[in-house]
C-alpha cells in the first residue's frame, strides 16, 4: 500500500488555542460536555407546526422567515449572492420563504409527487438555491448536478436516478441533455432558467414562478423520507447513488454550529458547488438552518476575487477546500496581504487532507489556522473535526464530534477490513494504520444506494460503516488520514471513479481497454491519469492522443476528465482478467510493484 | 516575440491541455475560464506550458494578467520573449 496525503511523520508543532483571545466563545468548548450529548438538544430545532414531522426546508427558510423580526429579523439576509460579474443580490429569509414556496407550487402544478427525483445542472445562481428548497419543501427528492459534468456524467445521473424534472439553462440543456432526451423517458419536465421560447419540450422557469403562489403549505414530512440524492464514486462500477433523508438537517444543524462554530451572526462562505455533497450539506442548509448569512459566489476560483469577497463581505466564517488553499499559496503572501481579512475568525478545509503547510500558513498568512475536518458523501455531514476551541496538529483531521463512534479496523493485505469468525477487530494501540469505521446510527447517515442495495449492505462490516479510508489514531486521540483503500481518485478534492473515466475512453473507437488511475500533483491532491489500448489499425500518435484527450474531456467535463492519457498496448491484468490500476500506478510513480502473484502471465 | 507569435505559443499550449476548445469562438479580452469548459488546472498547466515553450519566467504574482489571450499575449511581448 502506498500512502497519498499527509502521513509524514515530521512533527509540526501543535497550534495551541488560548482561552478567552476571540470575542467569540467557541460552540463547543471542551469534550467534558460529550457524555450529556444529545442530537435533538444540540439541533435546537423547531419540526413542521402541528407536530407534522421534519422539513429540512421548514428548518432552512421557514422558521426564520416567520419569527419576530426582533429574533431573526424580518430583513435578515439568507443569502448574499455575487454574480460572475460582480454584482450582487442580497435574498432575506422572507424572500427565500416565498420564492421557494412559489418552486414547490410549480412542482405540485405540474403533478410531481413526494419521492419522486428533481435533477439540477445550474451554476451557482439564486435559482439554484430556490429549486433546491423549494423541492424539498414540496417533499419531492432533490439532485444537483455539478454544471461543468459533461453529457456522460448527466446522462448517467439522471438516467440511473429516475429523473422526473430537470432544472437547467438554454445553453446546458442544448449542450448536455437534449440529444439524449430520447434515452430518458421518465424525464418529463425540463424547466429552462432565462426562458424557452423555442426550446421544443421544456418550460420557461421563471413564466411559471410568476404565475405561481407564493403561499404553500408543507406536507406531513416524516423524518426518515427521502430528500436528498448524493453521487458518489466507488472503484467499480458507474456513482454510488447515496441516498438521505429529512432527518440529516439534525446533523446539519449540529456539525455547523460544533464543528464549523456558526453563530447567529455569521457571514459563512462555504465555497464548494452544491453539485457536491460539501455544497449542499454547508453551502446550502447548515448555514440557512442556524440563520446566518450565506455567501454565495457564482464565479469560479479566483484569487484576487476571492480575498475581495472575503474582504468587502465580512466573511466571519469561510470553509473552503486544500486545492484552493493550495493555490493561494502558490500566488504568494504578499497577495493577501492587499486586503483586509480582519472580519475572518474561522476557517476551515475539507475535501482531502490538508497538509500541515496549508494549515501553517493560514495561521502566519491569514492569522488563523485552517481547521481541517473529514466526512463523506455517504455520512451526509462533517464527523472528525478540529473544533475552534481545540488545539490543532496540523495535518490531522482532528477527532470525532460529539454523537460519532469512530474506530480504527484491521486490515488485511489488501485494505480489506480484517473478519474473523464474523467478528471485526478494532486496533486500540495508536499510530497503528487501518481502516476509519463509524457506528452507525448517526441523523445524515446515508439510508441506502438507490437501486443498489447489495453496495450498501457491502459498506457496513461486523456492526460498523466502512469508510474506504486508511487512517491511523495518536496517542492523544487525533486522526490522521494515510490513504484510499480503494482505487477511487480524489482530484481537486471530487471523488473520481475510475471506471466511469475508462467507460467514456472505451466508446472511441480506437479504444479497446483503458486502465485509470490517480498521480499526486502538488495543487490538486491528484490528477486521474488514464492509460490506453488501441485497437488494431490505430497508430499512437501524437494527434491520436489529443483527439482522446479532447472526446473525454467532452464527454466527461474538465471536473472528471484525465488530464494525461498515454498509450500503452500491455496493460497489467489479474488472471481474472482485471486491469490494475495500482500497478499502473506504481509504475507511473516508479514505485516498488509490490505482490504481483495474482497478476496475468506470473507464475 | 511579437503578438502573433505570442497567440500561436498560447493556442499551442492550450490545444494540448484541452484540445477541444476552439479558441475562434473565445472573446479575447474576456477570462477563458469563463467562456470555456476549463478549470484552474488547466490555466496553470498553460502558463507551466507556455514558460516551458519560450523560456519566459511567469512569477506567481503575475498570474491575474494572463487570464485573457489578450492580456497573455501583451504580457509576452512586454516580457521581450
Amino acid at each position: 500500500m502506498t500512502a497519498i496525503g499527509s502521513t509524514t511523520r515530521v512533527a509540526f508543532e501543535t497550534i495551541v488555542k488560548q482561552p478567552g483571545l476571540s470575542d467569540v466563545e467557541p460552540n463547543l468548548v471542551d469534550e467534558s460536555a460529550l457524555p450529556h450529548f444529545s442530537w435533538s438538544e444540540s439541533a435546537a430545532l423547531d419540526g413542521l407546526p402541528g407536530h407534522c414531522g421534519l422539513n429540512i426546508a421548514y428548518e432552512a427558510v421557514d422558521r426564520h422567515a416567520f419569527r419576530p423580526p426582533e429574533e431573526v429579523g424580518i430583513d435578515k439576509v439568507a443569502i448574499r449572492w455575487r454574480s460572475k460579474k460582480g454584482e450582487r443580490r442580497d435574498i432575506t429569509y422572507a424572500e427565500l420563504a416565498a420564492l421557494t414556496n412559489r418552486f414547490a407550487n410549480v412542482l405540485a402544478d405540474l403533478g410531481v409527487r413526494p419521492g419522486e427525483r428533481v435533477f439540477t445542472l445550474l451554476g451557482r445562481v439564486p435559482d439554484l438555491y430556490v429549486a433546491v428548497l423549494g423541492t424539498l419543501k414540496h417533499r419531492s427528492v432533490i439532485c444537483p448536478m455539478f454544471s461543468a459534468f459533461g453529457p456522460d456524467p448527466v446522462f448517467q445521473r439522471m438516467s440511473r436516478g429516475n429523473a422526473r424534472v430537470l432544472v437547467t439553462t438554454e445553453a446546458f440543456y442544448r449542450a448536455k441533455v437534449e440529444g439524449l432526451r430520447d434515452a430518458l423517458p421518465e424525464l418529463e419536465f425540463v424547466l429552462l432558467v432565462g426562458g424557452a421560447a423555442d426550446v421544443p419540450e421544456t418550460f420557461d422557469l421563471h413564466a411559471l414562478l410568476d404565475a405561481a403562489s407564493p403561499e404553500y403549505t408543507i406536507g406531513v414530512t416524516d423524518p426518515q423520507d427521502l430528500a436528498l440524492l448524493h453521487f458518489t464514486s466507488g472503484t467499480t462500477g458507474m456513482p454510488k447513488r447515496a441516498m438521505h433523508v429529512h432527518e440529516a438537517v439534525v446533523a446539519h444543524a449540529v456539525t455547523g454550529r460544533l464543528a464549523l462554530d456558526l453563530h447567529a451572526d455569521d457571514v459563512f462562505w462555504c465555497t464548494a458547488d452544491p453539485g457536491w455533497v460539501t455544497g449542499t450539506s454547508y453551502g446550502i442548509i447548515a448555514p440557512l438552518v442556524l440563520g446566518v448569512t450565506s455567501v454565495v459566489d457564482e464565479a469560479e476560483f479566483d484569487a484576487e476575487r476571492w480575498y475581495g469577497l472575503l474582504q468587502d463581505e465580512r466573511v466571519t466564517v469561510w470553509y473552503t477546500a486544500p486545492t484552493a488553499i493550495r493555490m493561494l499559496m502558490k500566488m504568494g503572501d504578499e497577495l493577501a496581504r492587499r486586503y483586509d481579512l480582519s472580519g475572518l475568525r474561522f476557517v476551515g478545509s475539507v475535501g482531502e487532507p490538508l497538509n500541515p503547510e496549508g494549515v501553517l500558513w493560514g495561521r502566519d498568512v491569514l492569522g488563523l489556522p485552517f481547521h481541517d475536518n473529514w466526512w463523506q458523501t455517504e455520512t451526509g455531514g462533517i464527523m472528525i473535526a478540529n473544533f475552534a476551541s481545540m488545539d490543532i496538529r496540523p495535518g490531522s483531521m482532528g477527532k470525532p464530534l460529539p454523537g460519532i463512534e469512530v474506530e480504527v479496523l484491521r486490515c488485511d493485505d489488501l485494505n480489506e477490513v480484517f473478519v474473523s469468525a464474523g467478528r471485526v477487530e478494532v486496533i486500540v494501540d495508536a499510530d497503528v494504520e487501518g481502516m476509519l469505521a463509524l457506528r452507525p446510527g448517526w441523523p445524515s447517515m446515508f439510508r441506502g444506494y438507490l437501486h443498489d442495495v447489495e453496495r450498501y449492505e457491502g459498506s457496513f462490516v461486523g456492526g460498523w460503516y466502512v469508510s474506504g479510508d486508511l487512517v491511523r489514531r495518536d496517542a492523544d486521540g487525533y486522526f490522521w488520514f494515510v490513504g484510499r483503500a480503494d482505487d477511487v481518485i480524489k482530484s481537486a478534492g471530487h471523488l473520481i471513479g475510475p471506471f466511469e473515466v475508462e467507460s467514456a475512453l472505451m466508446e472511441h473507437p480506437a479504444v479497446v481497454e483503458a486502465g485509470v488511475f490517480g498521480t499526486p500533483d502538488p495543487v490538486a491532491g491528484a490528477v486521474v491519469h488514464a492509460r490506453v489500448t488501441l485497437r488494431a489499425g490505430y497508430e499512437p500518435t501524437d494527434d491520436l492522443q489529443r483527439e482522446l484527450l479532447g472526446v473525454a474531456r467532452k464527454r466527461l467535463g474538465h471536473a472528471v476528465a484525465p488530464r494525461f492519457i498515454e498509450f500503452d498496448q500491455n496493460l497489467p491484468k489479474t488472471k481474472s482478467g482485471k486491469i490494475m490500476r495500482r500497478l499502473l500506478r506504481a509504475r507511473a510513480l516508479g514505485l516498488p510493484e509490490g505482490d504481483t502473484s495474482t497478476l496475468e502471465g506470473a507464475t | 516575440m511579437n503578438a502573433e507569435q505570442a497567440r500561436a505559443v498560447i493556442e499551442r499550449v492550450l490545444s494540448r491541455i484541452a484540445p477541444e476548445v476552439d479558441l475562434l469562438a473565445v472573446d479575447p479580452t474576456e477570462s477563458l475560464t469563463d467562456q470555456l469548459a476549463i478549470n484552474s488546472m488547466d490555466q496553470l498547466n498553460l502558463v507551466l506550458g507556455v514558460h516551458e515553450e519560450t523560456g519566459v519566467d511567469i512569477p506567481e504574482r503575475d498570474y491575474p494578467k494572463l487570464a485573457s489571450v489578450e492580456g497573455f499575449v501583451t504580457y509576452l511581448v512586454a516580457r521581450g520573449a
